[in-house]
């Protein structure tokens, strides 16, 4: 079937089988890489990408549920300079082998861009599903809040 | 390649469901999608984003109207239900992440039928109803205590849909939610507690000990709720906790079993 959706602000069609996962389609004839299969099963986040404004875990969405749908990947966040977030991730080191770093940058700007104070405790519950086996999370957290510094 | 059927409404999506009952209802898919490659389905119903299916409303008598397709993430943050059955909106934000919470609806979660389904518990102490609806016959409700008929089991007939669940407004009881698993988050419960009491001065008229991960069902304690009506709340009604859980990978009965009986206590001590 085709399916048309808007992806990182452009109109896009693919054709595909509905029950593909968006996870593959987007790896794959989309060519868009930063959204990474970790688990597959919905249980480490690293290939986490925005639908309709809502950070889910595209292992886990059967492509045929986006048509119309409006998608972000962490392409969509990287342009021609860093965003405070990404530059935050550099300087505190929260970045080690980079598998769930795209995931989580985009996990991150999402919950940045919500309303309200944002707490080392709302960081974690936010991030509890994205799986980080380097950094020991202590500096992805660091990052957020300093990135969360120019929000208050 | 598996045939999906696409309803752009509930009306189409009750008649598809009579068409085609081989066909599996697909919301969230976030149970779905993890088992179909151990258990592939001919055919799937998509569910999520049909409209009718999902929202949250005030109805009669103050009672919220949850749409079976409604995400957790929605109604963890929902006001109505913060209001009038907080400890749902406690059990929507444990389940899985946030990714999890932003795709898993609670009409999946009452599908699946998982011992270890964090709202089950919670709805059997709210005493909430399942609407039920099917093209030829309409909609029924049923009181969710018996909708769990064993393991994995539900009186839901093959040409039906769950489309929502009614939840009666609590806001004067004293309701209790505590999930017990590796994590607070992400991980299976081993045990979960949800509770609700009501007291007429001072006294108990109304107790309700609901436990999820413990049997093959989620299960009232009625041994424990019996123990409570008619007098102030006394801890020691725990010990007339009667369950039997299995040994599994997450835990051993034993453990369990006595699990169950500090969090129960840990709880009427703090009423
Ligand atoms: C990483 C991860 C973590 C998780 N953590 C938790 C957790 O902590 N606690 C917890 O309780 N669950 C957890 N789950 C399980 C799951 O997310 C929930 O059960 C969720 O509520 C399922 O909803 P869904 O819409 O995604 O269901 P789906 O996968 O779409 O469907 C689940 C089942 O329900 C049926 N179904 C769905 N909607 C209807 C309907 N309206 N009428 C009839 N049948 C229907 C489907 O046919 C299927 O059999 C987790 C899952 C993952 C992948
Ligand atoms: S690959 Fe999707 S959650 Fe792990
Ligand atoms: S940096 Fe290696 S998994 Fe997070």
């Amino acid at each position: 079937m085709s399916i048309t959706f808007t992806l990182n602000g452009e109109a896009r069609a693919v054709e595909a089988a509905p029950m593909d996962r968006l996870l593959d389609v987007l790896r794959g004839p989309l060519g868009l890489t930063g959204a990474k299969e970790g688990c597959g099963e919905g249980e480490c986040g690293a290939c986490a990408v925005e639908i309709d404004g809502r950070v889910v875990n595209s292992c886990l969405i059967p492509v045929f549920q986006v048509e119309g749908a409006t998608i972000r990947t962490i392409e969509g966040v990287a342009g021609e300079r860093l965003t405070r977030l990404q530059e935050a991730f550099l300087a505190h080191g929260a970045v080690q082998c980079g598998a769930c770093t795209p995931a989580l940058v985009l996990g991150c700007e999402a919950l940045l861009a919500e309303e309200g104070q944002i707490s080392r405790a709302g960081v974690r519950e936010a991030l509890a599903g994205h799986l980080c086996r380097c950094t020991g999370y202590q500096k992805i957290i660091d990052a957020v809040m300093d990135a969360a510094e120019d929000k208050r | 390649m598996s045939r999906v059927y696409r309803p752009k409404d509930l009306a189409e999506a009750l008649q598809m469901r009579a068409d085609h009952p081989e066909a599996a209802p697909l919301a969230g898919g976030t149970d779905l999608m993890v088992t179909r490659h151990s258990a592939p389905r001919e055919a799937y119903l998509n569910l999520f984003n049909v409209e009718g299916l999902s929202g949250i409303e005030v109805i009669q008598g103050g009672a919220i109207r949850v749409g079976a397709a409604t995400i957790h993430r929605q109604i963890a943050c929902s006001p109505e239900i913060q209001r009038a059955a907080p400890i749902l909106a406690e059990a929507a934000r444990v389940i899985g992440g946030r990714q999890i919470q932003n795709r898993g609806t609670i009409g999946g979660n009452i599908a699946n039928a998982s011992p270890a389904g964090d709202t089950l518990p919670v709805l059997l102490a709210l005493d909430a109803q399942i609407e039920v609806q099917s093209a030829a016959r309409g909609a029924r409700l049923i009181p969710i205590e018996g909708f769990f008929k064993g393991y994995k089991q539900l009186d839901l007939a093959a040409d039906e849909l769950i489309t929502a669940v009614i939840v009666p407004d609590h806001h004067q009881d004293a309701l209790y939610f505590r999930k017990v698993g590796t994590r607070a988050a992400v991980a299976i419960s081993q045990v979960i507690l949800a509770g609700r009491v009501k007291r007429v001065e001072g006294r108990v008229i109304e107790a309700r000990v609901a436990f999820g991960s413990v049997a093959p069902t989620p299960i009232r304690a009625r041994e424990v709720e019996a123990a409570l009506i008619g007098h102030p709340v006394d801890p020691r009604a725990a010990d007339a906790l009667d369950v039997h859980p299995i040994d599994d990978i997450r835990g051993t009965a034993v453990y369990r079993r006595a699990v169950a009986h500090r969090v129960l206590r840990t709880w009427l001590r703090a009423l």
